[in-house]
């Protein structure tokens, strides 16, 4: 059994006074040891309530976990009590947050932030746990370590906070970790520098990955799969390779096509017409299906299931259908895939 | 499932370009429609609203409910418990009643007597306690003093003050009172305190800074002290009360408003609107008005309270209203003179000014939570 | 630091000479003299009268000397009280009222943010409407009224507690729930915003992501940041307190301050008024100054601010 993780029908829902906001709608999907799976979408697709379920940190009430289960290393984590998560936290599974401006204690020393997960899951004295603190930040790259423990955040500027963010992450060396955008508030450069970081420590540990983002960009960089995740349910799951140079699902060629990219001839995005569904009240059928220049009458009447398209690769899209009728993704779109082929071939050609 | 099996007729294109992709599913409200949904909904608020109209209402027809006027004195009647036919389960049946101890039981009997002159006619005994378990004696005395004065036809439902005079009558006249000096108080602030603000916001640069030095130092100066040494030369009346009242009221609204305004001035959705060529007349009513509106609105309704509490406080210290004149502060402060004998002369007037305080605080309180943008969904 | 202090104090003695002047010149304008049994007195012991407490000279003349003998702390001789200095009554009322004023600061604020943060915790709960509907009784409830219940249930009816007067400890209960009631429920409803505020916002979620216990998460991260801005509030309160005093101190009789300016007010004392009104000025002035600096301490991102 090398899954680390695995999550079956996951279903997560907030109630609101509006009524029953279904944030998550069965998603199913699994971690091996080691392994990273970025995990891609729109603002509102589900995918931060996804990743808090994870670890139980969606508020609740209002929020709940409706049915499925989140086995990790066998374990159901949707049955564990909030005392057992906490022994999980922070020690198998942890999470780096997307905006390291607002997610560092402002009144709390740094080094004590790193500090309090060593001395809670690892038993640590207080100068057992300073050794490690600048170990830590040695890895994430912050210098003159003995020093800055003893600063506060607002002494940190954004990319070095973010760093504090992944050293409190990595400090019980986790099984899992999840990465919530954590690049998005920062400067592009910064983005770089946290993404090599990244890249470093996944060599250097053995954790696996979970990595949020909504930047096709990064997800090509950093991931070995990759889930597309639209309204509360996974739309397309496979590996780098199949997402970006096989997609099927219309949504993933509109993802893609919206991509901007310095080598693609014709300068011209695609645009995905229309906005996300209110999924206060998700629509019958697929949910995709209005923003769909594709949708077929069955979309509106029944939800697509994943369709196997290889032993790696699953879409859920009806166009997979037998029934179906043969569709090629739209010229634009097929040419920017191609171009992405070549660019990031050519990326990895300059690492190697 | 039978989603493997599907009608292979359903597998024909269909045009959804035109369709609903852009239909914006929840009605849209404005923000006052919005506001007031959620004003609605809110419990604490509708409950206070509801007491606040039920006072008013008791403040403008109460007076004239029965037929005593608020100066009508009559010694003879002075102090009268409250009375209303068929409420004595509520304490209200027009008695006195006294509760003496003493070591011996006659003792105590003759003290419960005493104490209410040994009218015996009118007078129940009750002995609660006869002194033989050891303890001293206890003897409960009731006094009708409606039936001791000949006066079983009247009902005084708030009972009299020391002069004699209708309570009831006396305490929606005070209610009458205190609420229009409190409103003519938030109104007088909200004028100077939105002009002052938004003129300085308004013109801003040296006119503002001049404004805003002024403002620094009359915040300065204690409102209490400057309301009391204002009481003090005016001599003390409804007019003066409210003067004292506004004279550093209204800074806490003018700074809000210049606030409020410079903020929204910088702020990307009217400089937007200013760079598609919104005339200055639309950013204004579209923009800034409804913005500001509503912070002006939650702080007047914090202002009232706070202006009954000071008209009230100032009766307390002996600057409030001129005798004979009524309000809930003279009234309270009235009821402190004979609290240990006949505490109903306190205890109305107090009910009234707790509920007006507490209404308005929690309307104040809802209106906060509506208008607050982040409480949205 | 020191510039922002050193700029602070001016204003302050600005403000305090702004006050002192107006006081002097309302007082000019009030009606009443030190002569209030004037009819009864001859021209002769008018003029002597009027020259003890200055007041034959001209105007400005007696504003100069009022201000060379506020510096110097003088604040004139009582009118109602033969040769009793004004600075001499303020000092020997001072204590009582600090007193009830130091316990009712104390006991408020310390109740009222262990109610705010049971809401916190409890939000939407039982717990949390129970407390949040008592500190809007707190918050509403005029502290006479208050007091006035008290003293009757408690004081007279109970008898727990002496009816009023100074002298034990048992003598100082009621004044200080009394006047504590309103710094309760303020501090109360605040901290329960800040606190929710702060439950909601990342670095929580950063603590409970590390494993932190529900304690720790509330008590290490959540309290202290809560605390910090509840400061900003506490010189309201203070100032509040001191409003209150005038009229609790006159509900249990306790012998202050607050007391005495009542009982000045009534009968015409203006020396005994102008001081005490000066008194109260000032020590709101000082309140406020120190709650800023106390804000500036203990708030690290205003301190290091500073000191860089």
């Amino acid at each position: 059994m090398d899954n680390l993780l695995e999550v079956k029908n996951m279903h997560v829902s907030f109630d609101t006074y509006g009524g029953e906001v279904q944030a998550v709608r069965g998603v199913n999907f699994s971690v091996k040891k080691g392994e990273t799976l970025a995990i891609v979408g729109e603002s509102g697709s589900g995918k931060s309530v996804t990743t808090k379920a994870l670890m139980k940190l969606i508020p609740m009430p209002p929020g709940r976990i409706k049915e499925g289960e989140i086995l990790f290393e066998g374990r159901d984590l949707a049955k564990l009590s909030e005392k057992e998560m906490q022994k999980i936290r922070g020690k198998d599974i942890s999470m780096i947050f997307q905006d390291p401006m607002t997610s560092l204690n402002p009144t709390m020393k740094v080094g004590n932030q790193i500090m309090e997960g060593l001395i809670k899951h690892q038993k640590m004295n207080k100068a057992q746990a300073k050794k490690r603190v600048m170990e830590l930040l040695e890895l994430v790259g912050i210098p003159d370590a003995e020093s800055r423990i003893k600063q506060y955040p607002h002494q940190f500027s954004g990319g070095m906070r973010q760093r504090v963010v992944v050293a409190i992450a990595l400090a019980c060396n986790p099984k899992l970790l999840i990465a919530d955008e954590p690049t998005t508030a920062l400067d592009v450069t910064i983005q770089a520098q946290i993404i090599e970081l990244m890249k470093d420590i996944q060599k250097k540990t053995d954790s696996a990955t979970i990595f949020i983002t909504h930047d096709l960009g990064v997800v090509a960089n950093v991931a070995d799969r990759v889930a597309v995740m639209y309204a509360g349910k996974i739309v397309e799951i496979g590996t780098v390779d199949d997402i970006f140079y096989n997609p099927k699902h219309p949504y993933t060629w509109g993802l893609l096509g919206s991509m901007p990219s310095l080598d693609s001839e014709d300068a011209e995005l695609y645009a995905i017409p229309g906005s996300p569904p209110d999924l206060l009240n998700p629509p019958k059928g697929d949910a995709f299906a209005p923003r769909n220049e594709f949708a077929m009458q069955i979309d509106k009447e029944q939800d697509p299931p994943l369709f196997k398209v290889s032993d790696t690769h699953y879409a859920a899209t009806w166009l997979l259908h037998e029934h179906a009728p043969d569709i090629d993704p739209p010229e634009a779109i097929k040419k920017r895939v191609a171009g992405m082929a070549t660019s990031s071939n050519s990326e990895k050609g300059d690492r190697l | 499932m039978d989603n493997d099996k599907p009608n292979k007729d359903l597998f024909v294109p269909v045009d959804t370009r035109q369709d609903d992709s852009e239909k914006i599913s929840r009605p849209s409200l404005s923000f006052w429609q919005d506001s007031f949904i959620r004003l609605r909904k809110n419990v604490g608020a509708m409950i206070g609203l509801v007491v606040l109209i039920i006072l008013i209402v008791m403040a403008a027809i109460g007076p004239s409910l029965n037929e005593y006027d608020q100066f009508e004195q009559d010694l003879s009647r002075a102090k009268m418990p409250p009375k209303v036919e068929n409420m004595g389960w509520l304490g209200m049946d027009g008695t006195l009643s006294t509760v003496q101890t003493n070591e011996s039981l006659e003792q105590a009997e003759t003290n419960a007597l005493m104490r209410f002159n040994n009218d015996e006619d009118h007078i129940e005994t009750t002995v609660l306690n006869d002194g033989s378990n050891g303890e001293p004696a206890e003897v409960e005395a009731v006094y009708d003093i409606y039936a001791a004065k000949d006066m079983e036809g009247q009902n005084f439902w708030f009972g009299t003050d020391g002069l004699g005079r209708d309570l009831f009558t006396r305490a929606w006249e005070g209610t009458r009172i205190s609420l229009y000096i409190a409103f003519l108080a938030a109104a007088i602030d909200m004028v100077i305190g939105v002009a002052y603000g938004g003129i300085s916001a308004y013109y801003g640069g040296r006119v503002d800074n001049v404004m805003q030095r002024i403002i620094e130092i009359l915040v300065g100066i204690p409102n209490l002290v400057v309301v009391i040494l204002m009481i003090l030369i005016l001599e003390p009346g409804i007019i003066s009360i409210t003067i004292a009242l506004t004279i550093t009221g209204w800074i806490s609204m003018a700074r809000i408003v210049r606030g409020q305004i410079l903020k929204l001035k910088n702020q990307e959705f009217v400089l937007a609107s200013r760079t598609l060529g919104a005339p200055d007349g639309r950013i204004l009513r579209k923009h800034l008005i409804p913005n500001v509106l509503s912070l002006i609105i939650i702080n007047t309704m914090f202002t009232i309270p706070t202006a009954i509490f000071f008209e009230a406080f100032l009766s307390f210290i002996g600057l409030g209203l001129p005798t004979p004149l009524a309000s809930l502060g003279t009234l309270v402060e009235d009821g402190f003179q004979s609290l240990q004998i006949y505490p109903h002369i306190l205890l109305f007037p107090a009910i009234i000014i707790s509920l007006i305080m507490i209404a308005f605080n929690m309307l104040a309180d809802g209106l906060r939570d509506a208008f607050d943008p982040k409480m949205r969904e | 630091m020191a510039r922002y202090i050193t700029q602070r104090l001016v204003y302050l003695v600005i403000t305090m000479f702004l006050i002192a002047t107006f006081t002097f010149f309302l007082m000019k304008f009030l009606p009443g003299t030190p002569l209030s049994a004037a009819d009864r007195l001859s021209e002769e012991q008018q003029a002597i009268v009027l020259a003890k407490y200055g007041l034959d000279d001209p105007v400005p003349v007696q504003y100069f000397n009022y201000m060379v003998n506020l510096v110097q702390g003088d604040l004139g001789i009582s009118f109602q009280f033969d040769n009793r200095e004004v600075t001499t009554i303020i000092l020997d009322r001072i204590g009582p009222s600090l007193q009830i004023g130091f316990q009712a600061m104390i006991v408020g604020t310390i109740l009222g943010m262990l109610l705010g943060l049971v809401s916190a915790i409890y939000h939407n709960g039982f717990l949390d409407y129970g407390s949040t509907f008592t500190a809007v009784l707190g918050q509403s409830i005029p502290s006479f009224v208050f007091a006035g219940i008290l003293q009757y249930f408690v004081g007279v009816k109970l008898g727990w507690f002496p009816v009023a007067l100074w002298g034990t400890w048992e003598h100082t209960v009621m004044p200080t729930i009394s006047l504590a009631i309103f710094p309760l429920a303020i501090a109360a409803r605040f901290m329960r915003t800040e606190m929710l505020e702060v439950m909601g916002s990342d670095y929580i979620t950063t603590a409970r992501a590390k494993g932190v216990n529900k304690f720790g998460v509330v008590f290490k991260h959540g309290v202290r940041n809560a605390l910090i801005p509840l400061v900003t509030v506490l010189g309201p309160l203070a100032i509040g307190l001191m409003t209150g005093t005038l009229v609790i101190e006159n509900i249990f009789a306790v012998p202050g301050i607050g007391e005495q300016f009542v009982k000045s007010i009534n009968t015409n004392d203006f020396p005994i008024i102008m001081g005490t009104t000066l008194f109260f000025a000032f020590f709101f002035i000082l309140i406020v100054l120190v709650i800023d600096l106390l804000y500036g301490v203990i708030d690290p991102r205003i301190r290091l601010a500073e000191g860089e």
